[in-house]
């Protein structure tokens, strides 16, 4: 009867443990649409939104949003403020030696400029980036005056401004700020730099990190994933 | 909010505001200012107690409790507030939450540093990770509130140590005189006389803690200064029915009236304030009172 006891509330532990960690506290940035952004009712919104729903509904997980500043996404990730990053964020080596990524949910594409006129020098100019992103690392790498900012809202009101003459940032973000906007251009160079956009997860979350894998797996098999991306203008298909 | 804000792009400029100023993200804009004021309300007098403790210690007869005292007002000064920030908050966060795991699951056994990684047992987790979302906010905000309150407390009790030497010698000489023990003369005449000499000071840090407020996005409690951003920033017409250019220019108007307001209200109580102190004091200003009366 004891050990019957003992047993009972071994489970209960575990199913406890087990339910706890059923909630995946999704880290995103909410400033960078179309990827993620926070709509108007305060929401998060944006492809990246959509896609985590799906994915957490594939994976049978209970999952929550959480805000962030770009900036200390990774050490409050690592620190276990939230479980995953799902902002858009390229697979680098770099990052790869802080955490781990899933496979890519959308392929690699170029990143572009955006100015003020379309004959702009970028190798001569000062190029605005965000701080902490694979464009801002390009630009220092070249040589080039680099500026950085914050938040991607800011690098395009440095080019507006004067501060810079172009941004170099994702095509998408870049495309549907010009789109708006009849001043800013994009301009025929594009670079590429860097991978595909992946998940974040910490490098001990491995069984977590094997769900969204599958879950991605899956949504690239049934073709929802290309009809997210094209939905959202975010990039390329696979 | 509004019937009529179904379709924002045919409303006219009036209308559209009002709707505009009314949507969810705009709510969160004016959440954000109590948060602000609460801060504020809430860490102005624990960092007055931190800052009596530490003023008490760093004074104390006891030579271990001076070093103390003198130790958390050196190392806090001298820290630049972002570095305390950035490094505390996550040191007390985690220092918390390898006591919960030391107590709740004792027999776990992977390292809790895993290279970069800390991890602690679900049950550990502060707070857990399936409790809502207010929860974070909250636990987010007393980590705030602590952390400015010891920044803070170590000001003050610097201003507060000086206060308490500034005191004239005579009253407290006249106190033993009377027979008063230590302890009655410092809570009987030395306390209720410091407060004249410490309020300059404090009035200065009090004024620095309303600026010091947008250090609170470091912290991961969505400020004014970041919604200002935010909803400032330009806003495309695909991404929201209310598509507007770069105001954050407005926007941080707004603030810069709210901060200025704020900061008037206080001087003008601090004023009075001190009219109230110094009556009866042998300063320049109790004087002067009682010339006048």
């Amino acid at each position: 009867m004891k050990k019957l006891l003992i047993t009972a509330a071994a489970l209960a532990v575990t199913a406890g443990s087990a339910m706890a960690q059923d909630v995946v506290r999704m880290g995103t940035e909410g400033a960078y649409p179309p990827w993620n952004f926070i709509n108007d009712a305060g929401e998060v919104d944006g492809f990246e939104r959509e896609l985590g729903d799906e994915l957490c509904a594939r994976a049978e997980l209970t999952c929550e949003w959480v805000t962030n500043d770009w900036d200390s996404i990774i050490p409050n990730l690592v620190s276990g403020n939230y479980d995953t990053i799902i902002a858009g964020m390229s697979i680098t080596d770099e990052r790869d030696e802080v955490i781990d990524f899933t496979q890519e949910y959308t392929p690699p594409d170029p990143s572009a400029y955006l100015a003020l006129s379309e004959d702009v020098d970028v190798e001569g100019g000062v190029v605005a980036a965000q701080t902490n992103t694979i464009q801002a690392a390009f630009v220092a790498e070249q040589g080039w005056t680099l500026v950085e900012f914050p938040t991607p809202e800011e690098t395009i009101a440095a080019v507006r401004n004067g501060e810079a003459d172009a941004v170099l940032a994702d095509k998408s973000y870049l495309a549907a700020a010009a789109g708006e906007n009849d001043d800013l251009f994009l301009l025929e160079r594009e670079e590429m730099i860097g991978g595909g956009v992946g998940m974040g997860l910490r490098e001990s979350d491995t069984e977590l990190r094997e769900k969204f894998d599958a879950a991605i797996q899956s949504m690239k098999d049934d073709g929802t994933l290309n009809e997210l991306i094209t939905k959202w203008e975010v990039a390329s298909t696979f | 909010m509004f019937g009529f804000c179904e379709d924002p792009s045919t409303l006219s400029n009036l209308p559209w505001m009002a709707c505009y100023l009314t949507t969810g993200k705009q709510f969160l804009f004016y959440g954000s200012f109590l948060t602000v004021l609460a801060l504020i309300f809430i860490t102005a007098p624990v960092a007055l107690i931190f800052g009596f403790g530490g003023a008490m210690a760093a004074r104390s007869p006891i030579l271990p409790l001076r070093w103390f005292g003198k130790i958390y007002v050196a190392m806090v000064r001298g820290v630049p507030d972002i570095v305390y920030f950035m490094f505390f908050v996550i040191a007390l966060d985690q220092g918390l939450e390898w006591i919960r795991h030391q107590i709740k699951c004792p027999d776990w056994d992977a390292p809790i540093r895993q290279g970069n990684d800390f991890i602690v047992c679900a049950q550990a987790k502060l707070p857990l990770s399936t409790s809502p979302q207010v929860w974070h906010e909250v636990y987010n905000f007393s980590l705030a509130v602590f952390t400015f309150g010891i920044v803070f407390g170590a000001f003050a009790a610097n201003v507060l140590y000086g206060a308490m030497r500034a005191v004239p010698r005579a009253q407290m000489e006249t106190a033993e005189a009377y027979g008063m023990t230590p302890r009655q003369s410092f809570w009987r005449i030395l306390v209720p006389q410091m407060w004249m000499y410490a309020l300059p000071g404090l009035s200065n840090l009090w004024m620095i803690l309303i600026k010091a407020t947008p250090l609170l996005f470091l912290l991961g409690v969505e400020d004014i200064v970041y919604w200002a951003r935010e909803l400032g920033g330009s806003a495309n017409p695909r991404f929201t029915a209310y598509p507007h250019p770069d105001w954050r220019l407005w926007y941080f108007i707004g603030l810069l009236v709210f901060y200025l307001a704020f900061t008037r209200v206080s001087e003008i109580v601090l004023a009075r304030i001190t009219r109230r102190l110094s009556h009866g004091q042998g300063t320049l200003g109790g004087v002067r009172q009682g010339k006048a009366a």
